[in-house]
């Protein structure tokens, strides 16, 4: 028997590597985001309009996708719109904050032409059909603000309005 | 443009976790089981794609480069591919294009993923939202397509047994594709019994975190027709890409509607244009369409022209697009929906096309497959492509 067939057999085995990533960044917005999110300050709701197709673009953008062109106006959008979609969050998500049950929607508010995303609040979310049956693409909605909003966007949600 | 042809595929069996292999030797097996398929070598390749999305999800930072020595890649020209979701199929595009051109007369397009190695994949896939507006919220791709579902289902008055039958179909197809990874059967009160994840979708609407590699070998005309092994002729590819706001594919000044796949139905339309194909509900056999939720395959199925904008659920529950339906089949492999391993999902499906329209689909074959068609979605639907194959390069008829 020769030394090296001395040696112990190797036995292969699974190995793992466990590491956490841990990241962090400090990002420029922008002014026009940077505007936008001031207007919440004052429980303002900012969209940028279009000079060549005149939509209302919002949250505000500073130049249009379809026309390549730099918005110009701040326009002033309604606190009442409609439902464009939701969902009902049952399932926690992980590295997300927030618990659920939560609606996520997003909603269409008078004088806008695109669509923003939000919670809805104030329904029970105890029963999910019971809950989804309460809302629908078209379903009324009003924008509340926070007392004290901070200039971000979770300053502000929806709730079902009654006409 | 040169005629194209995939000579050879390699899959994986894909699962939840690998624990015999690292990624680079998972990337490998695949690239090995496509060389062998298309009876050649390393040596033979002269260019490499590798489709990878985010590195967040393998946890490595430009895993590219972990893979040259994987794929034989040293003194070639390599290039990694990201569109997300859509990542393998624009690799295989990608690669398409190397050899169309006449830059290359063979090349490799291969990849893995390990998706259930990150216990933070939607806290990941929730970094692709704009950090002022949109990423404050827990938007990830679970409640994107919830969204997508919801507004679908409302538009069109179809409900959550609508969507379950789309799960048991495709449960019925996995449990014949000795690839894939959720293989069991499921009944429609099963599906509606599974816990409620983001309503209207429950877990069995959603795909598993998949594990494994994919890879095909791509030809030129000359030397696929030397290599004497059976070919699928690419015979068009299309792109299309979605503006990066949900919110802005609502109401009625939007071009696109975020409850259908209208950018899809553009890509795929370009495909269809390529490939003279006219009329896709008579003259395609096979599609696998990038669904990754029950819900998706709806309006996939019909941006693909298989039917009327709203009808594929009624269709479906007609028992249309199933094995064994005539007319054209939808995902026979069980599709995204069984299997998703996110940087090669839409390779595989241009794979399981190849594997139909040559006949080689075992269990799973569509009968007398000739013609069919193969999609993959990226990023919160904003990237598309499409890639229609065939076993001839006659005129499809």
């Amino acid at each position: 028997m020769t030394t090296q067939d001395a040696r112990p057999a190797v036995i292969s085995e699974p190995a793992f590597f466990e590491q956490t990533w841990d990241l962090s960044y400090r990002h420029a917005l922008g002014t026009t985001v940077g505007g936008f999110l001031a207007g919440l300050r004052d429980k303002r709701l900012l969209g940028r309009r279009c000079p060549e197709c005149q939509r209302v673009l919002f949250p505000a953008r500073s130049f249009c996708d379809r026309d390549h062109v730099e918005t110009t106006d701040w326009v002033e959008v309604g606190h009442h719109g409609v439902l464009e979609m939701f969902t009902i969050v049952y399932e926690p998500f992980p590295g997300m904050r927030v618990p659920p049950p939560y609606v996520l929607a997003y909603a269409r508010l008078d004088g806008a032409d695109t669509a923003v995303v939000g919670y809805v609040k104030g329904l029970d979310l105890s029963d999910v059909s019971a809950a989804a049956a309460r809302l629908t693409t078209g379903t009324p909605v009003w924008v509340r603000f926070a007392d004290d909003p901070r200039g971000e966007v979770t300053d502000f949600w929806f709730e079902v309005s009654d006409g | 443009m040169r005629a194209v042809g995939i000579i050879g595929t390699g899959q994986s069996a894909f699962t939840k976790s690998r624990s015999d292999v690292n990624y680079p030797e998972l990337v490998r097996e695949g690239a090995e089981l496509a060389l062998a398929d298309a009876g050649v070598t390393m040596a033979d390749v002269g260019a490499v794609v590798f489709p990878l999305a985010p590195d967040a999800l393998i946890g490595v930072g430009n895993g590219e480069r972990w893979c040259v020595e994987a794929l034989g890649a040293q003194g070639k020209p390599f290039m990694r591919v990201n569109t997300g979701g859509a990542t393998g199929l624009t690799a295989v595009v990608a690669g398409y294009v190397h050899v169309a051109s006449g830059l290359f007369d063979v090349v490799l397009v291969a990849g893995a993923d390990r998706v259930s190695e990150s216990r933070s994949a939607q806290s990941v896939l929730n970094k692709m939202w704009d950090v002022a507006y949109e990423r404050p919220f827990p938007l990830n791709t679970i409640t994107m397509l919830a969204l997508a579902a919801q507004r679908y289902n409302a538009k069109y008055g179809a409900d959550e047994r609508d969507l379950a039958r789309v799960t048991v179909k495709n449960r019925r197809h996995a449990a014949l594709n000795p690839h894939a990874h959720l293989r069991t059967p499921i009944t429609e009160d099963e599906v509606l019994a599974t816990r409620m994840i983001s309503w209207p979708l429950k877990l069995a609407d959603l795909c598993p975190s998949s594990t494994g590699a994919g890879a095909v070998v791509l030809a030129s005309e000359e030397f696929a027709r030397r290599s004497g092994r059976p070919v699928a002729w690419i015979r068009g590819a299309g792109q299309s890409s979605e503006t990066f706001w949900m919110g802005d594919r609502v109401g009625p000044a939007a071009l696109g509607d975020h409850a259908d796949a209208d950018a899809l139905g553009e890509a795929m339309a370009r495909s269809y244009r390529r490939a003279g194909l006219t009329k896709p509900r008579e003259q395609l056999d096979v599609a696998e369409l990038y669904a990754p939720f029950s819900s998706v395959e709806l309006h996939a199925i019909e941006a693909a022209g298989l039917c009327p904008k709203g009808e594929s659920f009624r269709r479906m529950a007609d028992g249309e697009f199933a094995l064994g339906a005539g007319g054209p089949v939808v995902n026979p492999s069980g599709g995204t929906l069984c299997t998703n391993p996110i940087a090669v999902t839409g390779l595989v499906r241009a794979a399981e096309v190849a594997l139909q329209v040559t006949g080689r689909a075992g269990a799973r074959q569509v009968p007398g497959a000739s013609v069919g068609v193969a999609t993959a979605i990226g990023g919160d639907h904003q990237f598309y492509a499409s890639m229609v194959l065939a076993n001839h390069l006659e005129e499809i008829a």
